[in-house]
């Protein structure tokens, strides 16, 4: 790193903190940008205040942003002034450097378009990430196309030096990087390094690729050599890393095809790079506390838990139609023609008086009215109840007044309630959604115990019911009773190993479609094997030894409070 | 930087290694538009968005009225509606429309012109994206991501072909003839089912996984991006080919005969595989059909229904949560069974 050292000591993480800067200062939209995870403080602001030596307007964001705002729209006001259409430039219509506060909590919707954006190479996109909670991270589909991740957590402010960005060197390196000589078994190592990190997006090679240009250039080099390949490759690929190569994990890299490409200026052959020394280098810079991290904001974003997905439906744009009240049309709010007219209409009279051009039609931006819908947003419970002979006989007694009492609260609430009870051979849907109490509860009396666990079929029907009840507008949430202990197969055949394969595969299918849910122990004693289960499914776990009804009751209303909140 | 002057073309369609699937799904739709749309379902940075960029260069150009909103090939055929059109017949480039997430119904349909209304009190229709991509490709990214009536609304016109607008006060109908191609990630969001059979073709893609394809994947990106000229220069050559072959299954297909086994192999399959409705039936055979033509084939023949039965059935099939393999295993399963 001789050639951007300070004079002043510095910080290796300082330092590299300066080269990420200088790297995106010259092939900003190329790298497609940087994530930065850090609490907002004066470590970031240091970071931060050197945007402003990207050769790209800096505009911000954040993660409400709508899209008129991202892809401009009818300017309304302008439009009725002038009697011509005016049209507002969104922040994505000039290159920019895009700046994303709170990048963590930007929604799926946001994340899609930003990415769309960010495929014609022109925008640089700055994700400010403030990691506030461990199952918070940046989209996925913004994680792929950023080259850089930078997490100031553990810099301490001491290290903080002004970073005053050299722009001849910058404006030098832009000049030259796209020229670099590159070995030709650069790309080779890369790739190989890659997959022995678990990354399967083919992306972090090509960003690695051509960071590692950018670092040659930027350090003054003549063709790209082994530590400007090692350096890029510990920006791009540390933070993206699903596993930890194993030894000999090393895939065998190919026989370089062309050795005459290999560049003759640069001794020793730089076209050498050994994949175990890149590794490695990638392998340092990731200290393994953050592999886990990352790793579990990957799954809860998976599951859609960390946003809330299903749960948030817009207002504005379908259901029962209410009445138009004023406002500007923009994203989602549609202009209601007929309304805006009838509020115009009194007033024609008097503007046709005193306005200075004669017009059909006299409409101030007061009139305008917008169309608003209503929309069902209603939960709809699915209560499991395992039936089973582990669950029976001392549970199953519980299990219905718990259900019950949540009955009671949720006619309250208005909300529906679907009944699956599973024991011996399958599961069976007692009853569809509904809001009859009464029905529910004679149902539930009734039910037998006995038998089997068949926790697949249960979850197959419930996954049914779940998907039908979303087409009708309905948020499902799952209350699943058991024990844990599947044993009967999804053919009704009993066999402990995969009844339980079997369990768990529905579980992550349940997972995957991003239902919200909660797993009720009712064994005497917690078990982990159950807990376990309860991640695959993506749901909360309560354990409840010797819960009362009433316990039962409120323990799941507590773990569903949160859904419903949100 | 050095050579952002000329608008770049984007990255040629025979220069994506690997990914047969798709490429071979897209250049069907591209033989015979009645196929139905693409939806193409998979990991991220594996190439989507590139290969229907591509494919937007690839398509022969057609010709089309000057100014025609809709793209109409004669003057008679252009809407009464529609504004500075002229009587000059052009060549131009295939439409392959964008249709950004964030959409709103009024810019995919079409809507009252605001600007008339308002300012000289005209009842006038600005035709949308659905007119601007008659003839032509319409893209969806993250189509799993758009808001559902608005796909509905997608679906609808693609399937019969005409985008019929009745609302504000307007009524007006125009021919919407294009051929939808849908992509997304799966793990942000399914498809609703009732949606997923709307599209003739679905295919997945995954990263490749053997080292030296994905090395060749970014030596050609890198190329692309860094000795443009000599790139572009040798795979504009194999677009070309490739269009000119597009040209002539085209041709072919009119002339191409279809032996009624083949019609009862197509029910054969599709029974055994339980897909509801004809619409597996006639999208296998269409398919099939298109296959047999770019291969230079006179006759349809089990052999193009085995290749094409995957990604024109995988989708419409009931779908069954626990089978993680995918329903493309379940349907070469049946495959062997039912067409030894």
């Amino acid at each position: 790193m001789s050639a951007i050292a300070d004079p002043v000591a510095t910080s290796p993480a300082w330092d590299r903190v300066r080269l990420v800067l200088m790297a995106l200062a010259v092939d900003p939209a190329g790298l497609g940008g940087l994530w930065l995870r850090a609490r907002s403080g004066p470590v970031r602001d240091a970071v931060t205040g050197a945007f402003g030596a990207l050769p790209l307007p800096l505009r911000r964001l954040h993660p409400s942003l709508g899209d008129e705002a991202l892809f401009g729209g009818l300017d309304l006001t302008a439009t009725l002034a002038e009697g011509r259409q005016v049209r507002t430039l969104g922040l994505l219509a000039e290159p920019s450097a895009l700046v994303l506060t709170m990048a963590e909590r930007c929604p799926a919707g946001l994340a899609a378009r930003l990415a769309q954006a960010l495929d014609a190479p022109k925008h640089c996109l700055l994700a400010l990430d403030e990691g506030a909670e461990a199952e918070e991270a940046l989209p996925a589909a913004l994680a792929d196309r950023l080259a850089m991740f930078l997490s100031l957590e553990d810099i301490p402010l001491a290290d903080v030096q002004p970073l005053a960005l050299d722009q001849a060197q910058i404006l030098e390196a832009r000049a030259r990087f796209l020229r670099q000589r590159v070995p030709a078994k650069v790309a080779v190592t890369l790739t190989g390094v890659a997959v022995s990190l678990g990354i399967y997006s083919l992306r972090a090679p090509m960003l690695a690729l051509r960071l590692s240009k950018v670092i040659a250039a930027l350090r003054g080099h003549r063709g790209v050599r082994a530590e400007d390949v090692t350096t890029a490759a510990e920006l791009v690929f540390a933070h993206r890393a699903t596993r930890w190569p194993e030894a000999g994990d090393t895939p065998p890299a190919p026989e370089p095809q062309d050795p005459g490409e290999s560049d003759g200026d640069t001794r020793p052959d730089p076209g050498d790079i050994p994949e175990e020394l890149v590794l490695e280098a990638v392998r340092t810079a990731l200290p393994e506390a953050l592999l886990d991290r990352l790793a579990i904001a990957r799954a809860a974003r998976a599951t859609g838990g960390a946003t809330g997905s299903g749960e948030a439906r817009p207002g504005h744009s379908h259901g029962r139609p209410l009445s138009a009240r004023p406002g500007r049309p923009s994203a989602g709010l549609r202009l209601d023609l007929i309304a805006t007219l009838r509020a115009a209409a009194p007033w024609q009279g008097m503007r046709r008086k005193t306005a200075l051009q004669d017009r059909l039609v006299h409409i101030r931006p007061a009139d305008l009215r917008i169309r608003r819908y209503q929309e069902r947003n209603e939960r709809v419970l699915i209560f499991a109840v395992d039936a089973s002979g582990s669950a029976a006989l001392a549970r199953l007694a519980e299990a219905k007044g718990a259900v019950e009492l949540l009955l009671a609260r949720a006619y309250a609430r208005r909300d529906h309630v679907a009944l699956i009870a599973f024991r011996g051979a399958g599961a069976e849907l007692i009853l569809p959604p509904t809001r009859s109490l009464v029905q529910t509860k004679r149902r539930l009396a009734g039910l037998p115990g006995g038998g089997g666990t068949p926790l697949a079929a249960a979850l197959q029907m419930a996954q049914e019911t779940a998907v039908r009840a979303r087409a009708k507008g309905l948020t499902p949430v799952l209350a699943l009773l058991t024990d844990g202990r599947a044993n009967i197969a999804l053919d009704g055949t009993p066999g402990r190993a995969r009844a339980e394969a079997e369990a768990e595969v529905a579980a992550k299918a349940w997972r995957r479609a991003g239902f919200p849910g909660v797993v009720l122990d009712t064994a005497t004693r917690p078990q982990d094997g159950l807990r376990a289960f309860s991640f695959l499914l993506g749901a909360a776990y309560l354990p409840l030894p010797r819960a009362t009804a009433e316990r039962l009751s409120s323990a799941l209303e507590a773990a569903l409070a949160p859904m419903q909140a949100g | 930087m050095t050579k952002s002057n000329a608008p770049r073309q984007p990255f040629p369609f025979s220069a994506i290694v690997g990914q047969e699937d798709m490429k071979s799904a897209m250049i069907l739709t591209a033989i015979d538009p009645g196929i139905g749309g693409v939806l193409v379902f998979g990991d991220r940075g594996t190439g989507k968005s590139t290969a229907v960029r591509a494919l937007a260069a690839l398509l022969p150009p057609i010709e089309a009225v000057e100014g025609c909103p809709i793209n109409a090939p004669r003057r008679d055929l252009s809407p009464d509606w529609a504004q500075g059109v002229t009587d000059r017949i052009i060549s131009k480039p295939t439409p392959v429309v964008d249709l950004p997430l964030g959409v709103t119904e009024d810019r995919v349909v079409g809507a009252l012109d605001i600007e008339r209304a308002l300012t000289r009190g005209e009842k006038a229709f600005e035709p949308g994206l659905l007119a601007r991509a008659n003839r032509g490709y319409l893209y969806i990214d993250e189509v799993n991501l758009l808001e559902d009536h608005i796909v509905d609304l997608l679906l609808d016109v693609a399937q019969s072909g005409e985008n019929v607008v009745e609302r504000e006060g307007l009524s007006i109908r125009h021919p919407a003839r294009f051929v939808l191609v849908g992509s997304g990630n799966p793990e942000e969001g399914e498809l609703r089912p009732q949606l997923l059979d709307r599209f003739g073709l679905s295919v997945e893609v995954t990263s490749p996984r053997d080292i030296e394809t994905r090395v060749e994947v970014i030596r050609r990106r890198d190329a692309y991006e860094n000795q443009y000229d000599k790139f572009m220069k040798t795979w504009r050559v194999m677009d070309a080919g490739l269009r000119n072959q597009i040209l002539a299954a085209r041709e072919a297909l009119r002339k191409l005969k279809t032996p009624g086994v083949v019609l009862h192999d197509c029910a054969a399959l599709c029974l055994a595989l339980g897909s509801d409705g004809l619409r597996g039936e006639l999208t296998l055979l269409r398919t099939a059909r298109a296959l047999a033509a770019f291969e230079g084939d006179t006759t349809v023949r089990r052999s193009h229904l085995r290749r094409v039965a995957p990604m024109a059935l995988s989708h419409r099939l009931r779908r069954d949560p626990l089978d993680e393999a995918g329903s493309a295993a379940r349907v070469g399963r049946t495959l062997a069974e039912v067409l030894p």
